[in-house]
């Protein structure tokens, strides 16, 4: 499975939203509903699945979904 | 079925004193008592008595205020059993002087192991119980911690520390079902008091309006009563077990 579907996976199972939502551009805690908790949950999955650090400085950046993504596939390539 | 079956409660400092007599009675009601302390001999003793009562306990040895020990022990435990579902920190220590004199070694001392130790702890357990959705962590402050001490300003200003970390924890975990509460414990009885002379001991009853010292179970009826679902509306207290001696 490439990353970006297995992220997308992700989201849909961690924060609850439809697939449809989940667009490149839709900003976890605006568009998808997360609250500040919500999105470390969600880094701490990211990192459970892919089996990697992600450090908090990153982690800060990554508010969107695509910014997402393009992380972790810089990261796992 | 017993009030606290299968609990996994882990309870740091619990080798003797205040935190062996809560692992103790964790375990006498269900719960796996998993004993965090420095000494490896005496945890080993500690879980054999409670292992001697029919009980369930496990040991490991290691320090609070690291933490990179603690989060390899969490890790292993929610391996082993699959969650965590108490978290108690009682590890604590004192070194007391006037503050003219304190050496800056002894208030940083005190502050690792009572304020950084409990911090660490509760960060490293929470990522288990968040995604539990479901915890309580009781934090062990101090009578002192509210109302001062001379001679103890080390101490004091660690356990009010302990007590505002427990009521921002419990604000952050509390949308995830997270209970986190401190327990005040006054003049209590332990091996520490028991050298202390008679009329020492009768000063302080005197002050206490319950005119006794409180003993290890006063503390630890709480801690059970405080982890079990009879009190899941309760978060973010301070709770006072000092026969009166502060109101």
């Amino acid at each position: 499975m490439d990353i970006k579907a297995k992220v997308i996976d992700l989201i849909v199972e961690e924060l609850g939203v439809e697939i449809g939502e989940v667009t490149l551009e839709a900003s976890f805690i605006e568009d998808l509903g997360a609250d500040s908790l919500d999105t470390v949950e969600l880094i701490m999955k990211f990192e459970e699945e892919f089996d990697i650090d992600i450090a908090d400085e990153d982690a800060e950046g990554l508010v969107t979904v695509g910014k997402a993504i393009e992380y972790l596939e810089k990261q796992l390539s | 079925m017993k009030r606290l079956e299968d609990k996994v409660a882990i309870i740091t400092g619990a080798a003797r004193g205040i935190g062996f007599s809560i692992a103790e009675m964790l375990s006498e009601h269900g719960a796996i008592s998993i004993i965090i302390d420095l000494n490896q001999e005496a945890i080993d003793i500690a879980v054999q008595k409670i292992d001697d009562m029919g009980n369930k306990a496990i040991g490991f040895a290691a320090d609070v205020t690291n933490s990179e020990e603690i989060a390899s022990i969490f890790k292993e435990i929610h391996k082993k059993f699959g969650k965590i579902d108490i978290l108690i920190n009682n590890a604590g220590i004192t070194k007391d002087g006037l503050l003219m004199k304190m050496k800056e070694s002894d208030w940083n001392a005190v502050m690792d192991v009572n304020l950084k130790g409990t911090f660490l702890c509760t960060q490293k357990v929470c990522r288990y119980m968040i995604k539990n959705r479901s915890g309580v962590i009781l934090n062990i402050a101090s009578v002192v911690g509210i109302m001062g001490n001379a001679g103890q300003a080390n101490y004091a200003a660690s356990k009010g520390g302990v007590i505002a970390l427990t009521k921002s924890s419990a604000k952050e975990f509390a949308s995830r079902n997270i209970r986190v509460n401190a327990i005040a414990p006054g003049f209590i009885k332990t091996e520490m008091t028991d050298k202390l002379p008679q009329e020492v001991i009768d000063n302080y009853s005197a002050a206490i309006p319950l005119s006794r010292m409180g003993t290890v179970k006063d503390v630890a009826n709480l801690c059970i009563f405080l982890a079990s679902e009879e009190a899941s509306y309760i978060t973010g207290q301070t709770i006072q077990v000092d026969g009166g001696l502060i109101m």
